[in-house]
């Protein structure tokens, strides 16, 4: 069942590297489980930690530096989530405690996987991406998903607005459970089905 | 005036699920053990069903173990046999179907739904991997989607989407011999970079896309989404009717004149229009190798890293702008994934390796994209050319394509590879890939440096 998201304020970091692929927020090594729980370790594990598979904090990356304990918003470059379409990458950023992720564009199938999962995929221009890298790295944030939009505190009067599709909102905004939805349409799922298959029956036939 | 997309969607649409999606019927839905598992339990505990098991797949290959003569749950990471154990006992308990480690179609399952006419043309094909847009080369609609997705397909027979924008790539000409569907497909991405496919359905056509053979094909397909499409799509035409003919998930014969009338009326309309259209010349295409950590980080052979890359991958890369990455020496080699671990991408490279032996001090690894491949390979005594030249030969599965735990090759070690993504750490921490084509791997191998097939015909083979 997804989280809600209505409105987040929080802590923000600066990753601003371009085509952040999903094996990076989630080495495959670091899903240890067969469950969506607890991964919030393996976060970023390959550039967080010093050694593989180690848990020695790496002093250089952004999350582990003074003043960045708490972050739930995270600022990155072109094409963030690109790769694996592993949902473990998302889980990895909820269970961390990551609710949005501020970027200049978005992995297909990852971007999918935020709205499903409680966390808000913020795509804004290039050149506002690299304004808020630089001065509100490390800045608190307050994006409100009704007015889809964002402020931080770094930067007053600086007002930014993204784009999001009606129905991810609305799932977002109430916390609903997509399957069920979905089932509501199960007589006009039936009756194409039924028409379906004698158009094309051997779709229906396999094994 | 529409597209073949425009097609294959309205073919599907069930109708409108408002706020601007459409629910779209999915004709097939394959697992994999990495997520496959987790997906069918979490179904099951939320109290929801299969809709319809006949038209589930689930298939083991990401984690299984590669070593050749491996037993039923060995997995190659630590811990990876409770993935195996976990997804065969929920597939039984759903009723799906089930290729298990030890059944002889078994195989990574962009290679196998081809093989067993799982996928089709016509169809609409989703499962937990980026890599499903693979199968759009057979004129299906094929697209990886995330676990949540996976559950939602399989409660429902459907998926809510907002329907994606449309890019067309035409590709002119002729490739020249030995340049691949590989090398025209990095060639794209290195063009217009990672994201230059804009999230859109594209199509590929023109005549070096009609000359390509099946297997290319869904080579060419596979890497779409290291271009950020949604998916690719190649037209059906008389090599694919005649690919998927008797396939065992194919049409039984009574159906068979109908299914291949409405395969042959899969096509785009001549004056069909798309949102985005790209032209490439398949002359301008050489053999393509990666120098960076993004599929887009690539040039020809022998070209040199361009100045402004990336500072990030370069350090990682142990490289610096100007570099050539011809004669780079290699510790590595890898050849197999569901981007060239078929029949072809296996000949190519026994080609290269036949009477000739890997350079010492590189681990080479083989590992056929499913037990069919292995077979096939085994008959043609390819696999005695493999071994013959120093390469293990493994057991069918995703195998180094990328990382799981477990054994890998030493950090730093520069291994040339025939698979889809040379992220940091993809192949293991620290190891550093370069994305090539089978034929380029195999011959580096033997040279022990990166270099062209050419270049070992001219040196007359190694040690």
């Amino acid at each position: 069942m997804p989280m809600a998201f209505q409105s987040h304020r929080g802590l923000a970091a600066a990753l601003l590297v371009d085509n952040v692929d999903t094996d990076q927020i989630i080495p495959s090594r670091e899903m240890k489980t067969v469950s969506r729980d607890g991964l919030g370790e393996g976060l970023f594990a390959g550039w967080r930690y010093t050694e593989p598979g180690g848990r020695e904090p790496a002093p250089d990356f952004v999350l582990n530096r003074a003043g960045q304990a708490g972050t739930s918003v995270l600022i990155s470059g072109t094409n963030f989530g690109c790769g694996s379409s592993r949902e473990h990458a998302v889980w990895a950023l909820m269970d961390y405690g990551i609710r949005a992720v501020i970027a200049k564009s978005f992995g297909e199938i990852f971007h999918g996987n935020c709205l499903r999962n409680g966390v808000l995929p913020i795509a804004l221009p290039a050149d506002e991406v690299d304004m808020l890298a630089r001065e509100a790295g490390g800045a608190v944030f307050s994006i409100d998903l009704a007015s889809q939009s964002l402020t931080t505190e770094a930067v007053p009067g600086w007002t930014g607005t993204f784009e999001i599709a009606p129905y991810p909102k609305r799932l977002l905004l109430e916390g609903l459970d997509p399957i069920g939805l979905t089932l509501k349409e199960a007589p006009q799922i039936e009756d194409f089905l039924d028409a379906d298959r004698k158009a094309r029956p051997w779709v229906y036939a396999a094994g | 005036m529409a597209t073949l997309f425009d097609k294959l969607w309205e073919m599907h649409r069930i109708g409108d699920a408002g706020d601007g999606e459409d629910l779209i019927a999915i004709d097939r839905l394959l697992l994999h053990e990495r997520t496959g598992g987790v997906a069918l339990k979490s179904l099951a505990e939320n109290g929801y069903g299969v809709r319809d098991a006949g038209r589930v797949f689930a298939i083991m290959d990401h984690i299984v173990s590669f070593r050749s003569g491996r037993s039923r749950d060995e997995a190659r990471s630590p811990g990876g046999e409770a993935f195996i154990v976990e997804t065969r006992a929920m597939a039984a308990q759903a009723g799906i179907h089930l290729i298990d480690t030890d059944n002889p179609a078994q195989g990574i399952v962009h290679v196998v739904a081809p093989e067993l006419g799982i996928a089709l043309p016509g169809l609409t094909i989703a499962c937990p991997d980026s890599h499903t847009c693979s199968l759009g080369a057979l004129g299906a609609l094929a697209w990886g989607i995330g676990s949540s997705d996976a559950e939602h397909a399989m409660a429902t027979g459907a998926l809510r989407l907002m329907k994606p924008k449309q890019m067309r790539v035409t590709v002119t000409g002729k490739l020249a011999p030995g340049v691949t569907a590989k090398d025209l497909a990095l060639y794209l991405i290195a063009q217009y970079g990672a994201a230059g496919g804009k999230r859109c359905a594209i199509e590929f056509t023109g005549e070096a896309i009609s000359a390509l053979e099946i297997e290319g094909r869904l080579t060419l397909c596979n890497l779409a989404v290291e271009f950020a499409a949604f998916t690719a799509l190649i037209a059906p035409d008389e090599k694919t009717l005649a690919y998927v003919s008797g396939r065992t998930f194919g049409p039984q014969a009574e159906q068979e004149a109908a299914a291949r009338a409405h395969w042959a009326s899969l096509r785009s309309d001549a004056d069909a229009t798309f949102d985005e259209e790209i032209f490439l010349d398949a002359a301008d295409v050489q053999p393509q190798v990666s120098w960076g950590t993004s599929p887009e980080h690539t040039a020809s052979l022998g070209a040199s890293v361009p100045d402004g890359a990336d500072p990030r991958a370069l350090a990682y890369m142990g490289l610096k702008a100007g570099d050539g990455v011809r004669g780079l020496p290699i510790g590595g080699a890898f050849i197999g994934s569901c981007t060239n671990g078929r029949l072809s991408d296996l000949k190519a490279a026994a080609d290269i390796l036949k009477g000739r032996r890997v350079a010492p001090g590189i681990r080479a690894v083989c590992v056929p994209g499913s037990q069919a491949v292995r077979r096939e390979a085994a008959a043609l005594g390819i696999d005695k050319i493999f071994i013959e030249a120093g390469f293990e030969w493994g057991e069918p599965g995703c195998a180094m394509c990328f990382y799981a735990g477990g054994e890998t090759f030493p950090a730093g070690t520069r291994v040339m590879s025939s698979t889809n993504r040379n992220f940091e750490g993809r192949q293991g921490p620290g190891v550093r890939t370069h994305l090539a084509s089978p034929a380029v791997v195999a011959a580096s191998a033997i040279a022990g440096h990166i270099c062209a097939p050419a270049d070992i015909l001219v040196e007359g083979g190694g040690a």
